[in-house]
């Protein structure tokens, strides 16, 4: 089964530069569909109003933090089952246990690359 | 052996005619030294050993020692000019670390923004019909700016590690006022130091706030003319 490339896809960071940089590489491994929300809040309000395949969220934002929209995702009943993928500069092992505990789909560290990206998300939607 | 001398000091210390004479002493001898004086209270206090008991006598050459080990790190603390260290140059450090984190924001976002361009040249060379060649160069631009967009993602990184830097030198900032304020206020014989300022020398780019831009400079020289 191919991946529906044209599903929506949320990406979530404080910092629109990086927001910018993921959505552009998203675009070269064919994911135009993208919506960006700069806050966890936001985000959730996006996710609770849209229907989204996917969605690309940083771990470091304040006041909500990834991991506590990763689990505010989880507890919702429409939205629990949306792939879910964090990226983060943080790669302890505490953190990546916590996000799997969560039920993270997929991690990224930071700095990351384009293929790493398209890899991670083949992975999400069962097509590595 | 005759009671110890404390007490006798700690009535004259607290005899308002004693204040009064100090007073006096300080009025008429302006450029006399504390710590001169302090000497001859000390070897006064030397002469009166008889007087104490040994464990009294004891304590006291033990406070004198502690009074000199306090001496020490006040002086210590002077030389390094701790209040200068908070009062300069950590907030200078700060905010020269803050306009890092804003101009490296700023050139990726205008990489950003040509790189986006290119991207948009890429799909017009490779669009359907295009010749192999077309096809063959917009492949690789997408490839070059693909790389383009991964580097960029640097200035997240470094953003957040200076900001972690900036973090550090605020807790010693905390710590230094700390110790400072231990001591008193201000370090012994540390005189106020005016702000570090790009006053004489070139110190590098200025801060944006205190920045003249490209027009600033131009009017300023169209003035001379």
């Amino acid at each position: 089964m191919a991946i529906d490339k044209a599903m929506n896809v949320l990406i979530v960071d404080d910092y629109k530069t990086m927001l910018r940089i993921i959505r552009n590489l998203l675009k070269q491994i064919e994911f135009n569909n993208v919506e960006e929300a700069t806050d966890g809040a936001e985000a959730l309000a996006k996710l609770r109003a849209g229907a989204f395949g996917l969605v690309i969220s940083d771990w470091n934002m304040a006041p909500m933090t990834g991991l506590q929209l990763l689990q505010e995702v989880r507890s919702d009943a429409r939205l629990k089952s949306t792939p879910f993928i964090m990226i983060t500069a943080e790669s302890k092992t505490e953190n990546v246990v916590a996000a799997k505990a969560a039920g993270v789909s997929n991690y990224i560290v930071k700095p990351f690359n384009a293929e790493t990206l398209r890899e991670k998300i083949e992975k999400v939607l069962g097509h590595a | 052996m005759h009671e110890p001398s404390f007490g006798i000091l700690h009535d004259l210390a607290a005899e308002p005619v004693l204040e009064e004479r100090m007073a006096i002493l300080r009025a008429r001898y302006p450029a006399a030294r504390t710590d001169a004086v302090a000497d001859v209270v000390r070897t006064m206090l030397a002469t009166m050993r008889g007087d104490l008991t040994a464990q009294e006598a004891s304590l006291l050459s033990e406070v004198e020692a502690l009074g000199r080990t306090i001496a020490a790190a006040k002086a210590e603390i002077a030389e390094l000019k701790v209040t200068d260290i908070n009062a300069n140059h950590i907030p200078s450090a700060t905010d020269e670390l803050d306009a890092i984190v804003a101009h490296t924001a700023s050139a990726t976002d205008s990489i950003l923004e040509v790189c986006e361009t290119l991207d948009g040249i890429g799909e017009l060379l490779g669009k359907d019909g295009a010749s192999p060649d077309c096809a063959d160069a917009s492949a690789r631009l997408q490839e070059a700016t693909t790389r383009i967009y991964e580097a960029c993602s640097f200035q997240d990184i470094t953003g957040q590690r200076i900001t972690k830097v900036v973090a550090t030198l605020k807790a010693i900032e905390t710590k230094i006022s700390l110790l400072v304020e231990a001591f008193g206020g201000r370090a012994p014989g540390e005189a106020p130091v005016a702000k570090i300022a790009d006053v004489e020398l070139l110190n590098g780019p200025q801060l944006p706030a205190n920045a003249m831009d490209q027009s600033d400079i131009d009017r300023l020289l169209a003035s001379f003319d």
